[in-house]
């Protein structure tokens, strides 16, 4: 790489037209700041677009601080992990940029006896710790869903008074604002104290393979360690069930029209709609916990509180059903492929090598399941309450007068909204009148303004100068950002109507081309179609039956439209950096997912 | 084999399957074992070497070739080649005795038969010791390409027996301390396919012995150009187990050779503009050709080398047809995982050394 090929310095950048006040929106720690201007051009910053694909809000803030922060933790204080400590983060244009922070040379070999021991212990006990951990993620669910947000009653209720309690309900209410937010904080540390373990383990054994059989495909790695049976498909599953059990019972006609509440109540009116409806409400908790998105922003449409989502879902299955389509996926076949593979790549090596591969092939198989199930359990689930509390608050807030703005709330930062509970609290305390009701709703507005003005505007893939070489491991396998991927960011896209991204998922499949930016427009997904979107969320997985191929601008191996496309058989091409842009919806497309390209052959 | 006088001296390939090496020789029982593995190998039958052997017998060659070897030394090479020609010139002047003839005529009528007449075939050499594991001989033999007519291959068939005393191949067996005339050759007579697409494919890669990939090689046309090195095939790395081309880089391919049946002969011709830096290779005959070769190894039981070809008139296996398969002899006589023989440390400290030794790093 040569010394002019770099990004541009967010100093020198300026902010979209009609964004000019964003930087108001983000706490002061998250931005590039012109006192630590020196420093921070020295770092490689890298957009990840991957868990942000788009601006997110004032509130929403909070998903980064904490994942970052909790993702750091782990490599620097928990495990000691000798060569990594975090990702430093900046947000940047409504974006979130990171920079993998390196341990000094000199300081490695004292972090190595504390990382066998303490990574060790966890390898050792795997099982053991991670049942545990089930345990705990079920204590901050129970708990999340516990708080109540209720508007201040117009008197202290007699019984505390009588009772001699000696506080009134501001104090609760309060103190419920900061137990979501900590109960979040705790999620989210949960949600790292394996995810790095299991991706060195992962890499580990990746890094094997590549060594024994070189230019050995990604996805061949992938496939001997993925998992089956994977918590992540079991709301699509679900959904299946249902499907069959609906025509099984007979309410299938009645489920195929109107709203939601027509179709339950329609359903109702049948001999065998209570056992249906019963089966729909069971298969609601926890299984409809399940966003549309990835659970990192406030807009995130969860199934359970938008039950169009997953009866939209259910009506297609029972169409397919009733034209002979088997739904399933094909798990026998793909068990028997990870099997067969696993063997003939073992039967390639020799005496000396086969046990390191077995070895390591089991360790990967042992952890590789917590980095597919986590998603469920805390940024579906967790996250899930988290959000439905936090639209709970809002409600309050609208009742309460201070906006009418239906996610006024999200436009907030969590600091600001504790500041607006207090005005709550104190003018109700001393009977006067809140100041929030006469300041938020403009604020509101112009910050939705600001907003829109960030989505029309496409971030900057990196910033200043690249490292010759990109070395971090986390960077690579959570990223996919290689040397490679950033030299290629660096030149730019040459002939539009030809992209290269990774080869996620095999087969080659030509078709017409559905560009979708967000999940509310994947009803408009025709069978056969090609998905072209910037990432997609496992929650898509119900249109994955529908599609020929996926096309995304961000994601690796182990993204969800990989991991989604492997399990349906489809091919799909990940990290074209440009997919969702460049491509239009009805353009004749033909997907390579073997060789890793996109080309558009007619429009 | 039955007990007619023609199985004497030629055996159809789908029946040879049971015969050795001595009597067909290497690259016919190459054949004989590819169609017994199931690929779909171009018909043809081998002339034994028992026809050769009694050639020389019954025109007392042997003893004129003998008397002629022994009066040169080895170190002289100008009168070495001297001898070469006198030698290929006897063989190419002796009349073959009308039962010999007759047999291979029937051979090749038979074949006509069966697809259809005036067939073009190849005339190959298929010697005893080319072809082997332990030896790499290939190319010594002539071969003889777009024959058609009876009477024509029978005289290809006695070009070929020539072929062994050309000065090369008298040189090598010096080399090699074996005696000229120990070596029988057999000759095989195989249909001709006009290639859409022709190459080679090995089922490791032969720059580093790597067994889990398939290296395919592929040019326009005939293979010809291709394995006399006359050409830049395409050239193209496919994962053996997942059968997943990983690697593929088009090479410009300016001239193919093509058939030219009415003059028995090939020639090559520019290819047009378009198709020139075009993979010769879809994705699918890809895949058919890794699927055919590692079906092949796994028959042999060792690695393989193959030349294949796309006859545009079959429609299964996307129309790959083998014309040719013999054992890989470089890597094969290595250790089965030549590629990395570092020792790898188990459990955490492999995990450590993994975190301390990111990937991209270690690529060069």
């Amino acid at each position: 790489m040569n010394a002019q090929a770099k990004f541009p310095s967010p100093y020198e950048l300026k902010a979209p037209k009609g964004a000019e006040g964003w930087r108001d929106l983000y706490p002061y720690y998250a931005l590039f700041q012109n006192e630590r201007r020196e420093g921070d051009e020295k770092q490689f910053w890298f957009c990840d677009a991957q868990h942000w694909p788009t601006p997110f809000r004032p509130f929403d803030t909070i998903m980064a601080d904490f994942a970052v922060k909790c993702l750091g933790q782990y490599n620097t204080r928990h495990l000691l992990v000798p060569p990594a400590n975090g990702v430093d983060y900046r947000i940047h244009n409504g974006y979130l940029y990171l920079s993998p922070i390196a341990v000094a040379p000199e300081k490695i070999p004292e972090r190595v006896p504390h990382f066998l021991e303490r990574a060790g212990f966890y390898f050792q006990n795997w099982n053991k710790l991670l049942d545990n951990w089930h345990v705990k993620v079920r204590g901050v669910i129970d708990a999340l869903e516990a708080l109540r947000y209720e508007p201040l009653p117009d008197m202290v209720p007699k019984e505390w008074v009588l009772e001699g309690r000696g506080l009134d309900n501001t104090y609760y209410l309060l103190e419920n604002y900061e137990s979501a937010l900590r109960l979040c904080y705790k999620a989210w540390q949960y949600h790292f104290e394996f995810l790095n373990l299991g991706y060195a383990a992962y890499l580990d054994f990746f890094g094997f393979c590549k060594e024994q059989f070189p230019n050995v495909p990604d996805q061949a790695i992938a496939r001997m360690v993925q998992g089956i049976d994977v918590d992540l498909f079991r709301p699509d599953d679900e959904l299946k069930k249902l499907a069959h059990l609906a025509i099984e019972t007979g309410v299938d006609a009645a489920l195929m029209s109107g709203s939601v509440e027509q179709a339950l109540g329609a359903v109702a009116a049948l001999p065998k709609g209570k056992q249906w409806l019963e089966a729909w409400t069971a298969a609601q908790n926890p299984w409809f916990n399940f966003t549309s998105g990835n659970g990192f922003y406030s807009s995130d449409k969860y199934w359970i509180e938008h039950l169009y989502i997953p009866l939209g879902y259910l009506r297609n299955y029972i169409v397919q059903l009733r034209k002979g389509i088997t739904i399933e996926r094909p798990t026998v076949q793909v068990a028997a492929e990870r099997e067969r593979i696993t063997k003939e790549y073992a039967e390639l090596l020799n005496k000396e090598m086969r046990p390191v591969f077995e070895q390591k092939l089991g360790l990967a198989r042992t952890v590789f399941p917590y980095v597919e199930n986590h998603n469920f359990y805390i940024e579906h689930w967790s996250l899930g309450v988290f959000w439905r509390k936090m639209r709970e608050l809002n409600r309050l807030f609208i009742a309460a007068g201070f906006w009418s703005d239906p996610e006024g709330l999200f436009f907030l930062s969590r600091n600001e909204v504790r500041d607006a509970l207090w005005d709550y609290c104190c003018a109700w305390a001393v009977g006067g009148v809140p100041t929030g009701p006469h300041f938020w709703p403009q604020r509101i507005a112009q910050r939705r303004k600001t907003m829109d003005a960030l989505a029309e505007h496409r971030p900057e893939p990196a910033l200043n100068e690249p490292p010759e070489v990109v070395t971090e491991p986390f960077t690579i396998m959570l990223w996919g950002i290689t040397t490679d991927r950033v030299s290629a960011w660096l030149k730019g896209p040459t002939d539009s109507s030809r992209l290269e991204g990774m080869a996620a998922s095999p087969g080659v499949v030509e078709g017409l081309a559905r560009v979708i930016r967000s999940p509310d427009e994947l009803d408009q997904i025709q069978d056969g179609e090609i998905l072209v979107a910037p990432v997609t969320a496992p929650s898509w997985a119900p249109v994955f039956s529908k599609i020929s191929a996926t096309v995304t601008d961000i994601g690796g191996m182990m993204s969800h439209a990989a991991i989604v496309c492997r399990e349906y058989g489809l091919p799909a091409v990940t990290a074209t950096g440009s997919a969702s842009a460049v491509i239009k919806t009805g353009q004749r497309l033909r997907v390579d997912g073997t060789a890793g390209t996109v080309e558009v052959l007619a429009n | 084999m039955g007990v007619q006088d023609s199985d004497r001296y030629v055996v159809a390939f789908e029946q040879a399957s049971n015969h050795d090496v001595s009597l067909i020789g290497g690259k016919c029982a190459g054949l004989a074992s590819l169609m017994a593995a199931g690929a779909m190998v171009p018909p043809g039958f081998a002339v034994t070497t028992r026809a050769y052997l009694e050639t020389l017998t019954a025109r007392n060659l042997a003893s004129e070739i003998r008397t002629r070897i022994e009066a040169v030394t080895e170190q002289d090479v100008g009168a070495q080649a001297n001898v070469a020609c006198e030698i290929q010139n006897l063989i190419r002047s002796e009349p073959i005795s009308n039962r010999i003839a007759d047999a291979i005529r029937f051979g090749y009528e038979s074949l006509c038969a069966r697809v259809s007449c005036d067939l073009p075939v190849a005339v190959r050499s298929s010697g005893t010791s080319e072809d082997m594991p332990d030896a790499s001989f290939a190319g010594q033999g002539d071969t003889y390409l777009w024959t058609v007519g009876a009477n024509a291959v029978v005289d290809r068939v006695r070009d070929c027996w020539a072929s062994l005393f050309t000065a090369r191949a008298m040189a090598y067996r010096g080399k090699h301390n074996l005696v000229h005339l120990d070596q029988a050759m057999a000759v095989g007579v195989q249909q001709m396919v006009d290639a859409r697409a022709a190459g080679v494919a090995m089922s490791l890669d032969p720059s580093n012995g790597d067994r889990s990939k398939i290296v395919i090689e592929s040019v326009w046309g005939l293979g010809e150009p291709l394995v006399s090195g006359q050409a830049t095939p395409d050239y193209i790395v496919v994962d053996k187990v997942l059968l997943e081309p990983i690697k593929r880089v088009v090479a410009s391919k300016p001239t193919e050779l093509v058939a030219d049946i009415a003059n028995q002969t090939t020639v090559l011709r520019e290819v047009e503009e378009a198709r020139r830096n075009v993979a010769s290779l879809t994705e699918p005959q890809i895949r058919a050709v890794a699927r055919i070769v590692k079906a092949v190894e796994r028959s042999f039981g060792a690695p393989q080398d193959v030349e294949w070809a796309i006859d545009p008139r079959r429609t299964e296996d996307e129309g790959v047809v083998l014309l040719q398969c013999r054992p890989e002899t470089v890597w094969s006589r290595k250790a089965c995982s030549p590629v990395a023989s570092k020792s790898y440390a188990p459990g955490i400290e492999g995990v450590l050394s993994t975190l301390m030794a990111p990937l991209a790093s270690r690529k060069h």
